[in-house]
């Protein structure tokens, strides 16, 4: 069993770290969805 | 027949006599959550039911919480199993617009800065002592979010289920009044000055529908065993935004998230038994749960400094504030601030962009955070 500190530091690293680069991916791939699906271009 | 008579007046006064000090102090608690959501309009729909629930439980041999009681019923039926987060999630995902955030992708990394206090939380809890997995649902009172801190605290820590969901709630309430002065310690004047230009509609339909579906997969992929949380919130905004399915986007947000908001008030409130409420580490963790929040406001207000600074001043750094889950209650915050310094911001859409973001940022946060401690062997 890890100790608390490696646990909590494990936990900020790769919890904050894996929840920042989650929405970064999110954030990326809506931006691709908007460029392949424009809202002008499905108005007309 | 006299020892008869005694014999029944002592049943009348046995609730009174097996009355302890503590079911008195939770009583009165139970009574300022009512006037709190009655008078005071802080979420009134969840703390009516808990303060009831938590009056309840207080008055002794009631058995309300004893096996086949009705607060336990209540309590089996839906947050044993974690089913009542769950149901709410959909009506939420019913009733949010997340165009916002669709309009300008970027705000999903403000909803990111502003899960800082989970983390932090949960590394104090560990240093103050508390067990592995008590740490980690304190923490998760960061995510602003109820239905999660109920989620994480009936699966992995359900004797701080009545502490975690009061503390949850009740600081949701609170942001309007615990937001502006960090906002304001944090920034100067010219910065909440900052003008942002008015939001075009650049969404299309076919991205808004597509959007539930895509984040429902690849959060899925990455973080698997919050998949419940996303899932849900993703299933009522794929319903809101299909227009296909009126009928049961409407009783998602209306009917089935009413009658679980009173369920799960009740059955919360039920846990609230003042033997196993008031103790000093009960305190302890509402102070906590405050840290949480008000650190998610100081990381979502810097990230929003920083964006600031690398768009040459095009970004307000108060909209950072928003990047957590109290839709829309905090994006208004930050719209009132703004108009605050200077009359002609209007940052209420941008705002909701980063408090969107947020909304997916505490499930994600959660989800993520539940596969991390999977993966390494502590749930």
């Amino acid at each position: 069993m890890m100790d608390r500190w490696t646990f909590g530091l494990t936990m900020l690293i790769v919890g904050m770290g894996g929840t920042i680069l989650t929405l970064m991916l999110f954030s990326l791939i809506m931006a691709g969805m908007k460029k392949i699906f424009p809202y002008e271009k499905e108005e007309k | 027949m006299v020892d008869a008579i005694l014999g029944g007046l002592t049943g009348l006064i046995a609730g009174v006599s097996a009355l302890h000090w503590s079911n008195l102090v939770m009583i009165a608690i139970g009574a300022i959550l009512i006037y709190l959501g009655v008078k005071k309009d802080f979420e009134p729909l969840l703390l009516v039911p808990i303060g009831f629930g938590c009056i309840l439980v207080n008055i002794p041999l009631a058995g309300l919480m004893e096996d086949e009681g009705f607060l336990r019923t209540i309590y089996n039926m839906g947050i044993q199993n974690e089913l009542f987060p769950l149901l709410i999630f959909v009506g939420i995902g019913a009733m949010t617009d997340f165009r916002p955030v669709l309009e300008n992708p970027y705000t999903f990394l403000l909803g990111a800065a502003g899960q800082f206090g989970i983390f932090l939380t949960l590394i104090i809890s560990l240093a103050l002592g508390f067990p592995y997995n008590e740490a980690v649902t304190i923490g998760i009172i960061g995510a602003c979010d109820g239905p999660t801190v109920i989620y994480v605290a009936s699966k992995y820590a359900k004797e701080l289920l009545g502490p975690c969901s009061v503390a949850a709630y009740s600081y949701m309430s609170l942001v309007p009044l615990l937001q502006p002065p960090i906002m304001k310690m944090l920034t100067t004047r010219k910065e909440r000055e900052t003008v942002m230009k008015t939001h075009k509609k650049t969404v299309s339909d076919t991205t808004a529908l597509l959007f539930p579906i895509v984040i429902t997969i690849i959060g899925g992929l990455i973080a698997p065993m919050g998949l419940p949380l996303l899932a849900t919130i993703m299933l009522g905004n794929f319903m809101k935004e299909s227009g296909a399915v009126a009928r049961l986007t409407k009783v998602s947000e209306n009917e089935i998230a009413n009658a679980v908001t009173l369920f799960l008030g009740l059955a919360i409130g039920g846990t609230m038994n003042g033997e196993v409420f008031v103790k000093p580490q009960t305190i302890l963790i509402l102070c906590l749960g405050l840290l949480a929040i008000c650190l998610d406001t100081v990381f979502g207000v810097l990230f929003g400094k920083v964006l600031y600074y690398v768009t040459g001043g095009k970004v307000n750094p108060l909209i950072g504030a928003a990047g957590i889950s109290a839709f829309p209650m905090s994006a208004r915050v930050v719209q009132k601030e703004g108009q605050k310094y200077n009359k002609k911001n209007y940052l209420l859409m941008h705002a909701m962009g980063a408090n969107a973001g947020g909304q997916v940022g505490s499930v994600m946060a959660a989800a993520v955070m539940l596969s991390v401690l999977k993966a390494m062997g502590v749930i």
